[in-house]
């Protein structure tokens, strides 16, 4: 199968203002398939939102090239549907309109077809009687739930998440990837899901990046083969605990400590 | 809620009102037992008989004159701040070059520039409209400027991952995050509108309450300046007000938490 998303030894440097720079990302490289589940986590200021803006074609690649479908991204894609960290919802607006915010932001128009797509994605992320209020009024769950709406109304074939859970507390966090879980069945699409969260990786994806400090690179890509459908019980699974601790060696073997065993991290 | 708690939500507005009317005879008192000079401090009796003495149609002529000047600086403020806002939002250069100006600007007396202003502007309404403008833009300015750029950056990501333009960027987006910050600003700057206009009038006018404070005083009708003054404060109170009520009204979502 020909790899969907590439890249290419890419590298990213930011320029700053005062002219220093900051290399933020060193010779990438990896392919995602085509409807493939695929998660990033490393250290902080390691590059993952860094990896996400490049996908996105919001920033061009200093080094290398990132290619969708053997295309080098120039530009921001139509195809790319963001979630970001924080839920950045337009406070002026309903919940219907912060879905339909990017149709109305792109192309000016909103069509009757368009209103009742976005109703079926509110449903869909359930918040049905909720498509009249405004964000303050919707807990910072629902705020998420509302962003990733958003992301799915243009029907992007790649969905970019960066931490998009991290704002939640756990119950509701695991709630929302079962969630992410059953829309990704009923609509595939390629996904790059940044997190901290190492179990939330491994429970979620097909593949999980593990990235290296600054400048990040891709340290080692894992293929979790647990079966899907994912649900609590793939937790209980053996499996599940040897592919979280692997990681977390592996995370931890970059930081030079010793005794993994002992440590538990999220 | 209790019957108590009601009462209480009720009155609330009003307390300004009450203190005031409890404090009418504390004053009246005051003057009557200190004999306090009426060039000192008239008392309110003497305050109603000057306003009473003067045609009631002469009061709103002059208050008519006063809240014209106001409310016209005070559109043509906006009319200018915002524009130039979302222009130093859009070009670090600009800003550079242009905020250090508006400081200047704003940081010379008013009532300096005011004579000046009205030599180069003749004596119509437009060095009036000038004096108005300058008090008050400023406050505009940074608020509309702060606003903009408090904007979160995931939206401006968002607005470019779509390749939409520019002005659908501001338009959309920065301008109404804005809000808040803007109706601050308003605030400030109404209340400023009316003191631009009083300055004004002081330097030039023949109608208007500023006008008529000066003309009092200098007949030493002490009271009648007085209740110009109060024509005034009342003034600049419903003005308040009125952009509170127009914020309620049409933007409530840009309230604070607390006043929602
Ligand atoms: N716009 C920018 N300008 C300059 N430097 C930047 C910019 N964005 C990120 N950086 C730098 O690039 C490095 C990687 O940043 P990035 O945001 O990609 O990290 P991250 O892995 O997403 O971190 P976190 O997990 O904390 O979100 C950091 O050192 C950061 O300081
Ligand atoms: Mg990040």
């Amino acid at each position: 199968m020909q790899p969907y998303v590439s890249f290419e030894h890419v590298g990213h440097t930011y320029t700053l203002a005062n002219g220093q720079s900051v290399n933020a990302l060193n010779d990438v490289n990896f392919q995602i398939n085509k409807h493939e589940f695929v998660a990033v986590v490393g250290p902080s200021g390691c590059g993952k939102s860094t990896l996400l803006r490049l996908l996105s074609g919001l920033i061009q690649p200093t080094q290398g090239q990132v290619k969708v479908f053997n295309q080098s991204i120039t530009q921001p894609r139509d195809d790319v549907g963001i979630v970001f960290q924080k839920p950045t919802l337009l406070p002026w607006l309903s919940v219907l309109d912060n879905v339909l915010f990017p149709l109305k932001h792109k192309y000016g128009v909103v069509a009757k077809k368009d209103k009742e797509q976005a109703l079926l994605l509110i449903e869909m992320v359930g918040l049905k009687d909720f498509s009249q209020r405004r964000p303050d009024q919707l807990s910072g769950g629902m705020q998420q739930r509302v962003g990733i709406a958003r992301a799915l109304l243009l029907d992007p074939d790649i969905l970019i998440m960066d931490e998009p859970f991290s704002a939640l507390d756990a119950l509701t966090r695991e709630e929302m990837g079962f969630e992410l879980l059953k829309i990704w069945n009923e609509k595939p699409k390629t996904v790059l899901f940044i997190t901290h969260s190492i179990s939330e990786a491994v429970l979620l994806a097909d593949k999980v990046f593990v990235m290296s400090e600054r400048p990040g690179t891709l340290a080692e890509a894992i293929n979790i083969d647990l079966p899907r459908p994912r649900s609590l019980q793939t937790i209980q699974d053996s499996l599940f605990s040897n592919y979280t601790s692997r990681i977390r060696k592996h995370i931890y073997k970059q930081a030079n400590i010793e005794d993994v065993s002992t440590k538990t991290v999220a | 809620m209790s019957i108590y708690l009601k009462i209480k939500h009720k009155l609330q507005p009003m307390l300004p009102f009450i203190t005031l009317l409890a404090l009418l005879p504390v004053w009246e008192f005051i003057c009557w037992f200190a004999k306090v000079p009426n060039f000192v401090l008239p008392s309110p009796s003497e305050i109603i008989s000057a306003f009473l003495n003067v045609e009631i149609t002469r009061w709103l002529d002059h208050s008519w004159a006063t809240l014209r000047v106001a409310l016209l600086g005070f559109a043509l403020s906006i009319a200018i701040s915002i524009p130039l806002a979302v222009i130093m939002v859009r070009s670090q250069f600009l800003t550079k070059t242009l905020f250090p100006l508006l400081v200047v600007i704003q940081s010379t007396p008013v009532v300096a520039i005011a004579p000046l202003l009205i030599v180069i502007l003749g004596s119509g309404e437009a060095p009036r409209l000038a004096i108005t403008c300058l008090i008050t833009f400023f406050p505009l300015v940074v608020a509309a400027t702060t606003g903009m750029l408090a904007t979160p950056p995931e939206l401006i990501e968002l607005s470019k991952s779509l390749r939409a333009s520019p002005v659908k960027e501001i338009w959309q987006i920065r301008l109404p995050y804005a809000i808040p910050h803007i109706f601050s600003g308003l605030k400030v700057a109404v209340t400023l509108a009316i003191i631009g206009a009083v300055i004004a009038e002081f330097v030039a006018a023949e109608k208007g309450l500023g006008y008529f404070v000066q003309f009092s005083t200098s007949y030493f009708k002490i009271p009648q300046a007085f209740a110009a003054l109060i024509f005034l404060s009342i003034m600049s109170l419903v003005l308040f007000k009125a952009v509170h009520w127009i914020q309620t009204l049409y933007f409530s979502w840009s309230l604070p938490a607390q006043e929602k």
